[in-house]
């Protein structure tokens, strides 16, 4: 027994390599598809400042996202700010300098405000980069967990049948035939606003349609001829699902999980825009629309630019989806 | 269908009226003493056993019996009905543009697969779903409210209905919502294209106008009919937003308004609404599907 489980564990290890080698060379397919390399772009550019978030703001290029400096700077204001409050309005380059150099370095904020501050006097561009930190991590955090539960759930509805499938599709269905966002404001209201929660009510309301993708191609999978070999081997049910069937599904799954990236993202921006998101000092995209809307008349750049980042990104992530897709076809 | 209704209202009483304390909190408000909460849910018979009080529950809605909203101090049927016309305005002015423009445009797309027209409002309808209602309704009243003047920034409806207040709203649902069914449009339009009794058609020497008109459409339509169907059901999530920015006063605006306040029964009206709303939709395109497609037929 010791040798059959071991034979195929020695067999997989001098493979791992080459699968990394694999997956890059499947992304430098991307290339072929100018649609893709624009979605990768955006997306990229995002991933990039949310990961250098803390290292622009350690090097002084951008302003804390949590500080309230000037109240209703418009974009590209130039302001030298100690402890809060604007004392000169003067040319950066004239004052900045000895401020940051001299003896009370570091006790100054010194730059420009290049997209403006908000309502009460936090920097725009700051609050931006540092919401798409926000953004990048639950996103992505509640997809995989929506996917956690999703996919087990298909694999069984669709490779077991009978009552397991029935049970399950029912379950499915009844959760699908809520609209989405009625599903999302009574989850979140019964459990309350916060980050984990947020998770929850995600995982909760698309799984089903995970399942629901899952399923369909196990029950196109299931009657494979290498499904066939795995049982004949007698290999465990686990196995049969995750080795010999999984993998052979992960094209569809891929273009899905971009997708629905992209839809959580607009999920967790529209939870903020309605006051049901992460608690308010938290910089979050949805929440700055809503904050700062009231005062769109006359300070239009405030909603603006939030609403630019948001639709940027889940742009990104369509076009990600739309060129795997193309070149998914294409083979 | 049936059956998911009952589901559904028995998780909406389990998630809600089973701490019978909660009910009695929400109600009465926080102030109130242990002793009126008491004799306030024995009035209303909350200390009988759970079937009981499910059942008679079922019993009262089936009825139209939602209780009194907490929040308004009138029965919740009273402010319901209003806000769910409110509401099937909105949805029907948008779906009476989405329709016309996205199956036009994705059976322009889909006739020719790959030309420049395709190219182009494949990537103009994926540009337009990706950007989110609350992030296009700043934007489109920047420009057409704040800049250009053009229209009312909020569509309250104060003094009676107004069309013109009407614009922005369905603007912002078109929008984001064309993309989707254009797409499936242009699937359906693609596919229909590559079929044999098309290519009979073309060879034949027929027009190609008419083999587009008489062959192609009528098989290309069927798939994008589901879709449209089940649109309804989206919109239903849709208008949340876009009556909330708008001040709108709909169904989805209510429905956010009660979970907020913790309005116990309005919540439960509208959810069971939306849920109805949402089964039957599903229910009709299933049967129209089957009716415009002899082929498929459930067994």
């Amino acid at each position: 027994m010791a040798s059959t489980t071991d034979a195929p564990a020695a067999s997989r290890t001098p493979k791992a390599q080459p699968r990394v080698l694999r997956f890059l060379s499947a992304l430098g397919l991307i290339r072929e598809s100018p649609v893709g390399v624009i979605g990768l772009c955006l997306v990229g550019f995002w991933v990039i400042m949310a990961l250098t978030a803390d290292l622009q703001l350690a090097a002084g290029l951008i302003f804390p996202p949590t500080a309230t400096l000037m109240p209703l700077a418009f974009p590209g204001a130039e302001y030298i700010v100690p402890a809060g409050r604007m004392v000169l309005n003067q040319p950066v380059a004239d004052v900045c300098q000895p401020i940051l150099e001299g003896a009370k370095a570091g006790q100054f904020y010194c730059g420009t405000f290049w997209l403006g501050t908000d309502h009460i006097g936090r920097d725009i561009l700051s609050r931006l980069i540092f919401g798409s930190q926000t953004v990048l991590i639950y996103a992505p955090l509640a997809t995989l967990c929506a996917y956690l539960v999703g996919v087990p759930m298909g694999l069984a509805a669709g490779y077991k049948g009978g009552w397991v499938d029935d049970v399950l599709s029912f379950i499915a269905n009844v959760i699908l035939s809520f609209p989405v966002l009625v599903l999302y404001v009574l989850v979140i209201t019964l459990i309350g606003a916060s980050g984990t929660n947020i998770l929850l009510a995600v995982t909760f309301a698309s799984a089903p349609g995970i399942m629901r993708i899952v399923r369909g191609l196990a029950l196109d999978l299931r009657n494979r001829e290498y499904v066939l070999a795995a049982q004949t081997r007698g290999e465990p049910t686990w196995r049969i699902l995750f080795i010999e069937i999984l993998p052979n599904a992960r094209g569809p799954l891929i273009v899905d999980s971009m997708l629905r990236l992209g839809y959580t993202i607009i999920t967790i921006g529209v939870l903020g825009f309605l006051g049901l998101g992460l608690p308010p000092p938290n910089p979050d995209w949805g929440g700055m629309i809503n904050e700062t809307r009231q005062l769109m008349m006359a300070f239009p750049h405030m909603a603006i630019f939030p609403c630019i980042a948001i639709s940027s990104l889940v742009l990104g992530f369509n076009l990600l989806a739309d060129g795997l897709r193309e070149i998914s076809l294409r083979d | 269908m049936i059956l998911t209704m009952i589901v559904v209202s028995v998780l909406l009483f389990l998630a809600l009226e089973v701490n019978i304390e909660s009910v009695a909190i929400k109600v009465l408000g926080p102030y109130s003493t242990q002793e009126q909460r008491d004799i306030w849910l024995q009035a209303h018979g909350y200390f009988d056993p759970l079937v009981v009080r499910y059942v008679r529950w079922l019993a009262d809605f089936a009825a139209g019996e939602f209780g009194e909203s907490i929040r308004f101090r009138t029965p919740v049927a009273e402010v319901l009905g209003p806000r769910l016309i409110n509401t099937g305005i909105l949805a029907a002015a948008t779906m009476a543009l989405v329709i016309p423009i996205s199956l036009t445009l994705g059976v322009l797309a889909g006739m020719r697969e790959g030309s420049k027209l395709d190219r182009g409002i494949s990537v103009s309808s994926i540009i337009t779903t990706s950007v989110p209602e609350f992030a296009s309704a700043p934007l489109l009243s920047a420009v057409f409210v704040f800049w250009l003047g053009l229209l009312p920034g909020t569509s309250g409806m104060t003094d009676g209905f107004s069309i013109l207040q009407l614009v922005m709203p369905v603007m912002v649902l078109v929008l984001y919502d064309f993309g989707y069914v254009t797409r499936m449009t242009r699937a359906s339009m693609a596919e229909v294209m590559t079929t044999q009794y098309i290519r009979t058609a073309v060879l034949k020497g027929l027009p190609y106008r008419q083999v587009i008109l008489r062959h192609a459409l009528r098989n290309a339509l069927i798939a994008p009919f589901t879709v449209i169907m089940l649109q309804i059901n989206w919109l239903l999530s849709g208008v949340i937003v876009v009556e909330y920015f708008f001040a709108y006063k709909g169904f989805g605006a209510l429905l956010l308004e009660a979970s907020l306040n913790q309005d116990i029964f309005l919540i439960e009206a509208c959810a069971m609404v939306a849920v109805f709303v949402a089964v039957t939709t599903q229910a009709l395109a299933d049967i129209g599907y089957t009716y415009l497609n002899p082929r498929i037929r459930f067994s």
